[in-house]
């Protein structure tokens, strides 16, 4: 049925995840472009070097990317929560510190006082997952009870309570200091000294053969070493691929039918004959899992972490993350996060060029210094010099940017980034005829 | 003799101890109950949960230290006593964040009319952001006194030894709770309630929705402020509200839940209960193995407890569903 991308004569096709060679192509494309930005020493074609999107290639942006796919793991587990079974949770946060605990209990050094395993990432990363899954279990009894609002309410006191425990929990988590260990991202077969595949070194990608000159070195010219950040970049994006891959697959399943029809009636859904408390065990659960492994590697990437950041706002993130993005769909949810740690830098930035601008007194310096403030006398939204003038500082506007996009998206965009980009393919497929 | 007064003492101490948790309980409860008031009202009227209520507060408390410290105004205008000018000042931020209350009302909140209960909640999030932020800026790094007159003077009958501030914490939410009882009964209170009831039946009886809308939260911003105020004073902060101020109201939460998302008597009886429940665990709960801080998170815990027995809180109206 060439040509025709909307008529579907089995059902296999129908449900299938790229239906259209069109979308089978583009996603390829858009792997490859992933693959291609932390290669920023070029790719040799012939004579000419190519250096595809060499800014995003610079470590910073690396690890804004990397945090993307941390958070775009957990953001998936929310949204299997939130945006598939319907279940409003603001207890995101309690589970993702679960998941960095365990991983830093089994995969961490021990320390003065912690408790450390010392255990190689496919324990210590898997684990998060289950014993995130486990408490999340315990949790959803709670939510079969309590509902709507009520649920958020009382997952959100599961986040300060959870918060008490971590604090005071100090054989484990190492209190407020947080003076612990925590895993790294290097894959070894036991505890032995040399890593199999280390993540955190600069170097080639793998110690005996650089495997990606092996194998397109014929065609493609690669760097001989790529930097740490490259490198966790890389495990993290195939994380995020694996983990996008298992969320597309649970909404065509029996279990993610399920969940979509608890969330759009409950009271139909029991009708048919859906569980209503199993199937909210299931949704907790999953959601855990992503919520658990998620933390288990933001511990991992940063190295550190102190109970008090797994509190009310990081969980409110992942909620953003999730609306923003457009709530149900894995392909928002992975725009949300990509929205949510990318857009700061711009503002970042977009601050710091406003100051140079009036500095350097270029055309736009009076327009610029309208809205900058550059002095304790000077008037204006935004200031690069903390505390001394009256403007906000840089990531006070970006809180204050961040709270007007949810209102924002919430009053004229309730699909999210995916609506926007659903308004922007529906434009096109109609083109040059506007109905 | 010396056991008969070890024993005196300790009995002493036992009494002492019992009701400093009493009257710490009951101030703090108060606080508590101002909180989870707003709270209900606006939830009643508009079927709205806002998080953005601590930020409120911590607005209404700045507004209360710039006029009444800073600018001294409409105060000093009006002459008078120093407590009289800086409680006209105070009762003059209490009416701004109303306004500002009204000002959300009607651009955040009116264009949400009709979208899921949980998008709305999630635009008081983004809100909760954006006030906490910028009133964050403007309380800048160091906290603002609120240069209230009561000090840290102490009021003292018996066993029971209490700041001024606690017991006006106290006096004013009784007279704020009788208040709006009697606002219940009033014109505008009637509409509410039968707003709150059904909206379109409401409207198709004459009520403007809109402007009750506006109202609700105009008097729950208002009582966020008094709240913030009381808040920010001795002994709950002993040098003013600063950045942290904004995080207070979430400790309301337990308290509204408490007593049941859409009942007046259940806020006032959940922030009592609250406030008691924590400050009874501050005093007697004092077992190494509970944690630091421990009291801060028991009503968190109660409510888990008492929303497990009863889904809609003590006083909440039961949604009835069936398979």
């Amino acid at each position: 049925m060439r040509g025709r991308p909307n008529l579907y004569v089995s059902y296999e096709s129908e449900q299938s995840l790229l239906p259209t060679w069109t979308q089978r192509i583009a996603l390829i494309a858009f792997l490859f472009l992933l693959f291609l930005i932390p290669l920023q020493g070029g790719i040799e074609i012939g004579a000419h070097v190519y250096r595809p999107l060499s800014f995003l290639g610079d470590n910073a942006w690396l690890k804004i990317l990397s945090q993307v796919a941390i958070f775009g793991i957990g953001a998936l587990g929310l949204n299997i929560l939130t945006g598939l079974a319907g279940q409003v949770s603001l207890g995101h946060a309690f589970f993702m510190g679960i998941g960095a605990y365990t991983a830093a209990v089994l995969g961490g050094e021990v320390g003065k006082a912690q408790i450390g395993l010392g255990l190689p990432i496919w324990i210590w990363l898997p684990a998060a997952g289950v014993v995130a899954a486990l408490v999340g279990m315990l949790v959803a009894p709670t939510a079969v009870r309590v509902r709507g609002l009520y649920l958020a309410i009382v997952t959100l006191g599961l986040v300060f309570v959870g918060e008490h425990i971590f604090r005071n929990a100090i054989s484990i988590t190492g209190g407020s200091q947080g003076v612990r260990k925590f895993p790294v991202l290097d894959v070894r077969i036991w505890k032995e000294e040399q890593p199999l595949l280390s993540f955190t070194s600069d170097g080639p990608m793998w110690a005996p053969v650089n495997w990606l000159d092996w194998l397109l070195g014929p065609w493609i010219n690669f760097p001989d070493e790529i930097s740490e950040e490259a490198k966790t970049y890389f495990i993290l994006f195939l994380l995020l691929i694996l983990f996008v891959v298992l969320a597309k697959n649970l909404q065509r399943t029996r279990i993610g039918r399920a969940f979509m029809a608890l969330r759009d009636r409950d009271v139909a859904a029991e009708v048919m004959g859906v569980p209503d408390a199993k199937t909210k065990f299931e949704a907790f659960a999953v959601s855990s899992f992503y919520a658990g492994v998620s933390g288990a590697l933001l511990v991992a990437f940063v190295g550190l972490a102190t109970p008090e950041q797994f509190n009310l706002a990081l969980s409110v993130q992942f909620v953003v993350i999730v609306l923003i993005g457009g709530a149900g769909t894995v392909s928002g949810t992975l725009m949300g996060s990509a929205f949510v740690f990318v857009f700061p830098r711009l503002v970042q930035d977009f601050s710091v060029w406003l100051t140079h601008a009036v500095e350097s007194g270029g055309a736009i310096a009076s327009l610029a210094d309208v809205v900058v403030s550059t002095s304790a006398n000077d008037p204006g939204l935004v200031s690069t010099l903390d505390g001394v003038s009256p403007g906000l500082n840089v990531s006070q506007l970006n809180l204050v940017i961040y709270g007007l996009l949810i209102i924002g998206f919430l009053i004229f965009e309730p699909l999210g980034l995916y609506g926007i980009w659903l308004r922007i393919k529906n434009y096109w497929k109609g083109w040059p005829f506007t109905y | 003799m010396t056991a008969l007064l070890l024993a005196q003492a300790a009995a002493d101490s036992v009494v002492d101890r019992f009701v400093a948790a009493v009257t710490n309980g009951l101030s703090l409860g108060a606080i508590y109950a101002l909180l989870a008031l707003g709270f209900v009202i606006i939830f009643k009227a508009t079927r709205v949960i806002s998080f953005a209520h601590g930020a409120i507060a911590a607005l209404g408390a700045y507004l209360v230290s710039y006029f009444a410290t800073v600018l001294n105004f409409p105060g000093n205008a009006l002459g008078g006593p120093i407590w009289l000018q800086w409680t006209v000042s105070a009762l003059f931020a209490v009416l701004a964040t109303a306004v500002v209350g009204l000002v959300i009302e009607r651009v955040a909140i009116r264009p949400m009319i009709g979208e899921p209960i949980f998008s709305i909640a999630m635009v008081t999030i983004g809100l909760d952001i954006v006030i906490r932020t910028i009133t964050n800026d403007f309380i800048s790094t160091n906290p603002r006194p609120l240069g209230d007159p009561f000090g840290t003077s102490l009021w003292e009958a018996g066993p029971i030894s209490m700041a001024y501030t606690e017991v006006a914490a106290i006096v004013v939410t009784v007279v704020l709770v009788l208040g709006i009882a009697w606002f219940f009964r009033t014109r505008i209170g009637i509409a509410m309630r039968a707003t709150a009831f059904d909206q379109e039946a409401a409207m198709a009886q004459g009520i403007s929705v809109g402007r009750i809308f506006a109202i609700a939260w105009a008097i729950g911003a208002g009582l966020a402020a008094v709240a913030g105020i009381f808040s920010s004073v001795f002994p709950r902060a002993s040098q003013g509200v600063d950045q942290q101020s904004a995080f207070f109201a979430f400790r309301a939460f337990p308290a509204i839940i408490l007593g049941g998302l859409d009942s007046i008597p259940g806020a006032v009886v959940g922030g009592f209960a609250i406030g008691l429940a924590e400050s009874f665990a501050a005093k007697y709960l004092t077992w190494s193995g509970f944690g630091i801080g421990f009291s801060g998170i028991v009503p968190y815990l109660v409510m888990m407890i008492v929303l497990l027995v009863r889904p809609y809180g003590l006083f909440g109206t039961e949604e009835i569903r069936r398979v």
